[in-house]
């Protein structure tokens, strides 16, 4: 067990040494880069300032695949230390930091800017509008999520990594568990990040209730905005919980005050708060997912959705019921027999909305013509994993037995199967099935299957035998175990599915290099012969989406017009085009984000100077843009008309 | 490369994968699997019954999946049929919303039995003995109201007799998990939690710290032995007559941060456990439930029957 050291740099690992030089490599790399190819006003201009939902919904995906990357690292090297019995390849310490990273980075620096990045770049076209409701808003979300992120993942090379676990129970998140700034780190990355996903909820909650298309009504919006709108219902109130949660910590961190430790306060509290955020935000990350699936169910089946208003009723009763279930994570907290069998039953009963889903796509596919295509693929896959992944969620969801899986690989190989199963899964399935509206060309068909089968069988491999190992009595967290409890065999297996797993993340990112040469190109605008009105635009969106706002008439709008163009009798009418009233680009948001990263970082190192000097920072940029009177134009007709010729799209 | 020998390699993987899961189960090793007491009894039977009743929601839709993507595959000449307007069955709908809310609904009917069964004694007619747990960093002391001794890292129980664990902690959260006696509860600073668990036959069972505490968690392993009731009185005076007993100055070393072999003490100092509750909060606790502030899970005093989850149980 090394002890951490005490400087401001993280020293005396080789593993974080190999890193500092990978980090400065390719830093330096790209500054190179940028300075040799006169790129740096490219990258200030057309991405840092820009207000354009398409573009952040870029650099949301971006950014998530790289931290889904780290995240991935993070449990390799925590498999590759359990592989085998009395591991000496990483130490105590350093295994918690990992496990702690690893959790925090999946779930928030990972999963939420992966669905952020889907909800920026499909919603507005979906429903037919030019951009999110406060398209300013949008971008301070992305600098924020961004700065969060980039001030967590500092902590690897300066000052140390959190260690107490992905959701820090106190006592020993608190100075006398983990005095270094690990953990303010954690708390100022997550903080800076979520004031960014609260505006996010709420700037889609607008956009979707206030921009649809005339015509489009809530009944005929399809499933994937629906799926976004409950989602951002459920983070408009679970988000504040988190950030005082945090906040609270902080304080009993900085101040000294004793909110959430033993004596006057109380960790149970903390434990509850934390859960109440905690277990929405699964929801807040799977609903999407659902939503994703739909769409592709139902395009590549060639057939109506199944059971629409069904489909509706049961995430609006997912993102209400994601309320009522928290204290499932602690049955054994000894809340008493009566609020144990509470959360017991609602927990379990969120099963049953679920599984209505399950079957609903299961008869959109029942006398369809169903095309197996690569963001089917991983639709069909998700279905078994999802299945048995709820199943081992009722069977947690009985108190008295969850008292024997609590904490153990049964919970762990729970939670991964439904999130990787269900929401990963459902991500991809949306990159690959919405990629060629991102860039104008398809995924790789051949390289996309070998990372579809190695992910998948990786998977099972991996999370299957930690069932098992459930049973055995094997904790989550332990960071070696000895001969004596017969956890060899399973965890060799389970090391060697992970690596399976990152074979094909692997495979994806040689996908994605190898189609941007030689990807087919989506010239219609309409690879996959879709439903909805994103489909009816070009490939990739021009700036402004819609030349001419459509009017909207049927569910599945986009089908059903195909259907009349396909008729002889059908007349297109020359679209009368208007000039199109967008927002300005502005650097703004790039610069307060920037400075909420100094507030963090220095108040992360007790600095409080360097914090306030931030906050400072911040209050000026808020000012400016108070000030701020054009923060818009218009497109001229003649423009538009230009571009409309160019993508083929004569008026 | 032959893509249907690939998906045979592939195929062999996955069942040699599967049947050494299986193969290798149904051993000791399973430590829920092997229920030693009453507890662990009602709550593996509660995991086999869930786990029944979620395969037959489980294997139909497996089924079905793999019909629907045979039967409805978009390929030349298929004849099966193709309804691409067909969105809405109000038959199928209840079926579907009435099989898992019945499910459940059983479910639900046997977990509240057993929440509330726990909360009492496994058998009725012996008298159960209590044992005090502190769990530290990172070690076990285990303290005998009734005997007045002390262990770390191990204890001894009488089989066929229902025993009280009272779970608190001097510093971080734990849990206090012994799978083949039954679930775990978490031991936290300044409460004391109650835990009934029950050995019906004699062995000795592996118990563990199930929460995370930080750098030496996962060395905070302990052997539960139960021994016939003789035995154990036996057991029991062979310590009160040759080990040492359990000074506040030792107690403080063992409190510091760190790992510790197994120990036995004749004694204790008194009131230790109710001064390790106290000076962790446990005061504050109590008051405020003396002004009806509060309903927390808490208490101070070993003799309350009130904590956690017994309190509706008496």
């Amino acid at each position: 067990m090394g002890e951490k050291s005490k400087g401001f740099f993280v020293t005396g690992d080789p593993l974080i040494y190999g890193a500092d030089v990978a980090i400065i490599v390719t830093l330096l790399g790209i500054i190179i880069f940028l300075t040799v190819f006169k790129k740096w006003g490219w990258l200030w201009k057309e991405w840092f300032t820009t207000v354009d939902h398409k573009r952040i919904g870029i650099m949301y995906l971006v950014s998530s695949l790289l931290m889904l990357f780290r995240g991935g690292v993070d449990a390799l090297l925590m498999r590759l230390q359990l592989a085998a019995p009395n591991t000496h390849f990483l130490t105590s310490q350093h295994y918690n930091e990992i496990f702690t990273t690893h959790g925090t980075i999946m779930i928030l620096f990972m999963a939420m800017p992966f669905m952020f990045a889907l909800f920026n770049i499909v919603i507005p076209l979906q429903i037919g509008a030019r951009d999110v409701a406060y398209p300013f808003l949008n971008a301070l979300s992305f600098w924020l999520f961004f700065f969060g992120a980039l001030l967590f993942n500092l902590s690897f090379v300066v000052g140390g990594s959190p260690d107490a676990g992905w959701l820090s129970y106190p006592p020993l998140s608190e100075i006398a568990g983990s005095p270094g700034p690990g953990q303010n780190f954690y708390i100022w990355g997550i903080q800076i990040s979520g004031i960014g996903s609260l505006a996010t909820g709420i700037n889609f909650l607008v956009t979707i209730l206030k921009m649809r298309a005339p015509g489009m009504k809530l009944m005929k919006m399809p499933l994937f905005s629906w799926s976004v709108l409950s989602s951002c219902i459920t983070i408009i109130f679970a988000f504040p919980v988190l950030t005082v949660t945090l906040a609270l910590l902080f304080v009993d961190r900085y101040l000294g005050a004793h909110i959430f430790t033993a004596d006057s306060g109380n960790p149970m509290m903390y434990v509850n708060l934390i859960w109440m955020w905690g277990h929405p935000e699964v929801y807040i990350v799977v609903l999407p997912a659902f939503g994703i699936y739909s769409e592709i169910v139902s395009t590549f089946s060639k057939k109506k959705i199944f059971g629409y208003k069904s489909m509706v009723f049961s995430m609006m009763i997912i993102s209400i019921l994601g309320y009522f279930t928290w204290v499932h994570h602690f049955f054994t907290m000894g809340a008493g027999a009566d609020v144990n069998t509470f959360f017991a039953i609602t927990t379990m009963a969120i099963g049953i909305p679920t599984g209505v889903k399950i079957f609903n796509w299961l008869f959109t596919m029942f006398r369809g013509r169903i095309t197996i295509s690569q963001p089917m693929l991983w639709t069909i896959a998700f279905i078994p994993c999802f299945v048995v992944g709820g199943a081992t969620g009722v069977m947690l969801a009985i108190a008295p037995a969850d008292y024997q899986y609590h904490n153990s690989y049964f919970l762990i190989a729970h939670f991964h199967q439904t999130l990787i199963g269900g929401v990963v899964f459902g991500y991809l399935a949306g990159l690959y099935y919405w990629w060629p509206k991102m860039f104008g060309f398809k995924l790789n068909e051949r390289l996309g299957k070998w990372a579809f089968w190695t992910w998948n069988i990786g998977f099972y491999v991996c999370f299957m035998p930690q069932y098992a190992l459930g049973f055995m009595g094997m904790t989550r967290r332990v960071y070696t175990y000895g001969w004596d409890m017969g956890w060899a065999p399973f965890n060799m297996v389970s090391t060697v599915g992970a690596f399976l797993m990152g074979i094909g993340f692997i495979f994806q990112a040689w996908q994605i290099l190898y189609s941007i040469k030689n990807g087919e190109k989506d010239v219609t605008g309409d690879p996959w012969n879709g439903r909805t009105l994103e489909w009816s635009i070009p490939s990739p969106a021009p700036l402004y989406n819609f030349a001419v706002i459509p009017e909207v008439k049927h569910d599945d709008d986009w089908w059903e017009t195909k259907k009349a163009m396909a008729d002889s009798q059908y007349k297109k009418e020359p679209p009368q085009y208007e000039p199109i009233h967008m927002p300005k680009q502005s650097g703004i948001p790039f610069i307060m984000s920037a400075c909420w990263f100094v507030v963090g970082f220095g108040f992360t190192f007790g600095w409080s100077y360097v914090g306030l000097a931030g906050l400072l920072g911040v209050g000026l940029c808020l000012l400016a843009r108070s000030f701020q009177q054009e923060t818009d134009y218009y497109i001229p007709v003649d423009e538009v008309r230009k571009t409309e010729a160019s993508l083929g799209r004569v008026g | 490369m032959n893509k249907r020998r690939v998906a045979w390699y592939w195929k062999i993987l996955l069942l040699t994968t599967v049947s050494s899961l299986f193969l290798s189960g149904c051993d000791r090793q399973y430590l829920v699997f092997n229920p030693a007491g009453p507890v662990a009894q009602k709550e593996y039977d509660l995991i086999v019954l869930s786990a029944v009743l979620c395969a037959i929601v489980v294997i139909p839709v497996l089924a079905l999946l793999f019909f629907i993507l045979y039967r409805y595959r978009d390929r030349p000449g298929n004849k099966a049929k193709y309804s691409p307007n067909w969105h809405d069955s109000k038959i199928l709908e209840v079926v579907w919303w009435g099989i898992p809310i019945i499910i459940i609904g059983i479910l639900s009917i046997y977990t509240a039995k057993t929440t509330y069964t726990l909360t009492k004694p496994p058998v009725k007619d012996v008298k159960p003995i209590t044992i005090q747990v502190t769990s530290m960093d990172w070690k076990w002391l285990f303290q005998y109201p009734g005997q007045k001794i002390a262990t770390v890292n191990y204890a001894e129980i009488p089989v066929g007799v229902p025993v009280q664990f009272h779970l608190t902690s001097n510093q971080m959260m734990n849990s206090f998990w012994v799978p083949e006696l039954g679930g775990q509860e978490y031991t936290m600073p300044g409460m004391a939690m109650r835990l009934w668990l029950q050995a019906d036959r004699p062995g000795t069972y592996y118990g563990s710290g199930a929460n995370f505490t930080g750098k030496g968690f996962t060395h905070m392993k302990f052997k539960v032995i139960a021994k016939p009731q003789a035995e154990f009185d036996q057991w029991a005076r062979q310590i009160k007559q040759t080990e040492k007993p359990l000074t506040m100055t030792v107690y403080k070393q063992l409190a510091k941060k760190g790992l510790a072999e197994k120990q036995a003490f004749s004694s204790y100092p008194a009131q230790l456990f109710t001064n390790t509750l106290n000076e962790n909060g446990g005061k504050y606790m109590d008051k405020d439930m003396k002004h009806g502030k509060s309903d927390m899970p808490a208490m101070n005093h070993n003799d309350h029957d009130m904590s956690g989850m017994e309190h509706k149980g008496e």
